[in-house]
């Protein structure tokens, strides 16, 4: 049992989405507890993987044990670098499974629940297998399992715009995934295998660097790849189709589809090509440039937003930022501030979507000025609220704080002034942001209408919300807390991960 | 001149492959139609399995499938080297095997010329085999350049259906866009967007 967990991961929400439509379709109450059932046995796996990580280091795992070296084998690999980003999916999946009883989809449509639930589980199931897998090939397939699923899921609302931003999500997440298996396939003409352990033993071996096959597919992946995360140029997709989907939906994808996807990069970067051959000066200095462009951008276009949940989807695009510039300033700790930035990123904008969405819902406040008196009628959702807005702010001791604490690092070792002053100037626009939000929420629109008083006795009437959404969301406010407490013992397990990764260490110093 | 014969012609496929991308890429990103932005997708999708199709092609390949014959004998042939381990003598064994197994092949008419080839390929390994010209590891009647690449065309069966998939999704998208606004072209919609601006919905 313990030796297949790294198929159970991927297989166990399969699974569930199986039975979920079966009978689901015909008894909708069973969908919410069997969606929960094969979420709890993901974690459940999740978790197992990450003890077994930590006692015998890498795992490899090949689907119905053929070991064969020439590409026809599926290998499954979990190492340090992924265990956690598995345990962070299936944790954030479960939480927002709790959350999702009774929502939108549920209330509005109730025929569609069960599809629903089914999607919700394959995606699951895709984003797990991404990071599970060690095919370049089998990469492609369940990138594709995950958008065709995350289509289907911004386009099951009842918003009208949210059927056109899903129309422009498919079109850009075809593209990034054509590019991605372009340069698959010039991948395997220079090397002649799919797998990525293969590949990359043939690179060095027959010492590939300089073939100009092998720079063509690295580009196309790595542009396949930034559509796919929204990086800075090519972030036109995300905004709308995040925030006019139901709010599930919007729950589930804006954490991890994004963060996913700068898995699959750093994967690609050190798995596949190998450090010494991605961190080459010129390719370093543009791709930190765009990402300090996209933290600029990023924060400047969420200050200029009405909408709450607008506002959180640039502030994505400004975080991809951070992770995308983290990983490639080619030193030790921004590696692993990106890396610990996926976890602690998804956990954040989790509870801050949680949050948004319960807002929504209960008090009708798209707007951000809708939001006055919400302290007062919701107290409890709003303090699950601050909690995810000061992570994102970078206040100790939230996990946002550690994240920026590694990148700035990172960014000073490496020297790029640059980064680190977008880093600070993001962490400004945010506080800003935040703290407008508070006070809105606090004191109300403004503060000078004289009848505030009389007033008073009406609006301090509470608006419940179910238990369900309100567990959910302080579950997810407590991670943010608890990811930001042990930060040392998350960040030295991805450090066991880049060992032998040929990146400059904090310790070797020089170059 | 120079130029087509040493670059063009040679790769044709991968021309056509990068045209055929370009062109639906033009369409994705220019087309006011929603549909015609679809159709933008499936060439852009269909290019791509030309180029992994193209990789797979050889000169003079046949189908990659075995026939039981071949395979009984390519093992047999397996064992008795294995017996043999090393030792001398194993060529003349070979050799027999090879016509027992030719003559076996030969019952069926069809396979005659499978038969032929087991006959000339195992009296061939043997004599090269006693000579010391070749090892035990270079055995095998399969010769991997009579057969094309199985592979890129497995991983294009899955890369169709993924895009039979999204071409399906979008539709059904597009099916319910046309629901809600009452047309498929791009700028109407955005002008409707843009007079219920504000509103939610």
């Amino acid at each position: 049992m313990v030796e297949q967990l790294p198929a159970i991961v991927v297989l166990a929400p399969m699974f569930a989405s199986l039975v979920v439509i079966l009978v689901g379709l015909r008894w909708r109450s069973w969908c919410y507890p069997l969606t929960l059932a094969g979420l709890a046995a993901t974690l459940a796996a999740a978790v197992g993987l990450v003890g077994r990580v930590y006692r015998e280091g890498v795992i490899d795992y090949f689907m119905g044990g053929w070991e064969t070296p020439l590409g026809i084998g599926i290998q499954l690999r979990v190492d340090a670098l992924n265990a956690l980003v598995l345990v962070t999916i299936a944790t954030v999946a479960l939480i927002v499974g709790v959350y999702s009883f009774r929502r939108e989809v549920d209330v509005k449509a109730p025929a569609k629940t069960a599809p629903f639930y089914t999607l919700f589980l394959l995606l699951v199931t895709g984003l797990c297998g991404i990071t599970v897998t060690a095919d370049a090939f089998n990469l492609f397939v369940l990138l594709e399992v995950t958008s065709l699923t995350s289509y289907g899921l911004i386009a099951m609302g009842s918003s009208k715009r949210g059927k056109l931003a899903a129309f422009n999500y498919v079109i850009m997440g075809t593209i990034g995934a054509s590019f991605i298996l372009l340069g698959t396939g010039y991948l395997y003409i220079r090397t002649g295998t799919l797998n990525m352990v293969g590949i990359r033993e043939v690179i060095v071996a027959q010492d590939l660097y300089g073939s100009t096959t092998i720079v063509v597919a690295f580009i196309l992946m790595m542009v396949g790849v930034f559509i796919k995360m929204a990086f800075f140029p090519l972030y036109g997709w995300l905004p709308n189709a995040y925030s006019y989907c139901p709010s599930t939906s919007s729950c589930i994808l804006a954490p991890l589809m994004t963060k996913v996807s700068i898995y699959i990069m750093i994967r690609m970067m050190l798995g596949i090509f190998g450090a010494e051959y991605v961190f080459q000066e010129h390719a370093t200095t543009i791709v930190v440039w765009l990402a300090v462009m996209a933290i600029v951008a990023g924060s400047l276009l969420a200050l200029a937003q009405v909408e709450l949940k607008k506002m959180l989807c640039y502030l994505i695009v400004a975080e991809v930022g951070y992770m995308v510039g983290g990983a490639w300033l080619a030193n030790h700790w921004g590696m692993v501030g990106a890396l610990y930035h996926i976890v602690s990123d998804a956990i954040m904008t989790l509870c801050l979507f949680l949050g948004a969405s319960i807002l929504w819902s209960r008090l009708k406040a798209r707007r951000i000025d809708d939001l006055s008196g919400a302290f007062r009628k919701m107290p409890w959702t709003m303090a699950g609220f601050v909690v995810g807005g000061l992570a994102m702010i970078g206040v100790p001791p939230t996990c946002g704080f550690f994240s920026k604490w590694f990148l700035i690092r990172g960014g000073m070792e490496s020297g790029r002034w640059e980064y680190v002053v977008a880093l600070l100037v993001s962490s400004l626009v945010n506080a800003v942001l935040f703290f407008r939000i508070f006070e809105i929420a606090y004191f109300g629109k403004k503060p000078a209408e004289g009848h505030d008083d009389s007033h008073g006795e009406e609006s301090v009437e509470r608006v419940g919300a179910p238990w369900t959404s309100t567990v959910a969301l302080w579950v997810a406010a407590v991670l943010v807390v608890l990811v930001g407490v042990f930060n040392g013992e998350i960040a030295a397990f991805f450090a066991r991960g880049l060992e032998g990764m040929a990146i400059v260490g904090s310790a070797g110093g020089g170059n | 001149m120079g130029f087509l014969t040493e670059y063009v012609i040679p790769h044709f496929n991968f021309w056509i492959y990068v045209i055929l991308l370009m062109i639906g890429l033009y369409a994705m990103i220019t087309k006011n139609n929603l549909i015609k932005k679809l159709i933008g997708m499936s060439i852009f999708q269909t290019a791509i399995i030309l180029f992994y199709v193209s990789l797979a092609a050889k000169e003079g390949a046949r189908i990659p499938i075995l026939t039981g014959d071949v395979l009984y004998a390519e093992k047999k042939l397996h064992a008795v080297v294995e017996e043999g381990g090393g030792k001398e003598a194993v060529g003349p064994q070979i050799t027999q095997i090879s016509q027992i197994e030719a003559s076996a092949v030969a019952e069926d008419e069809e396979e005659e010329e499978v038969g032929e080839e087991l006959l000339s390929y195992g009296k061939n390994f043997g004599e090269e085999l006693d000579e010391g010209a070749v090892g035990h590891d270079h055995l095998g009647l399969i010769d991997p350049d009579a057969y094309a690449n199985p592979l890129p065309h497995v991983l294009m069966l899955t890369a169709i259906v993924v895009g039979v998939a999204t071409l399906g999704v979008g539709l059904a998208i597009v099916q319910m866009i046309y629901r809600e606004y009452g047309t498929i072209e791009e700028k109407e919609i955005l002008e409707k967007v843009k007079e219920g601006e504000g509103k939610y919905g």
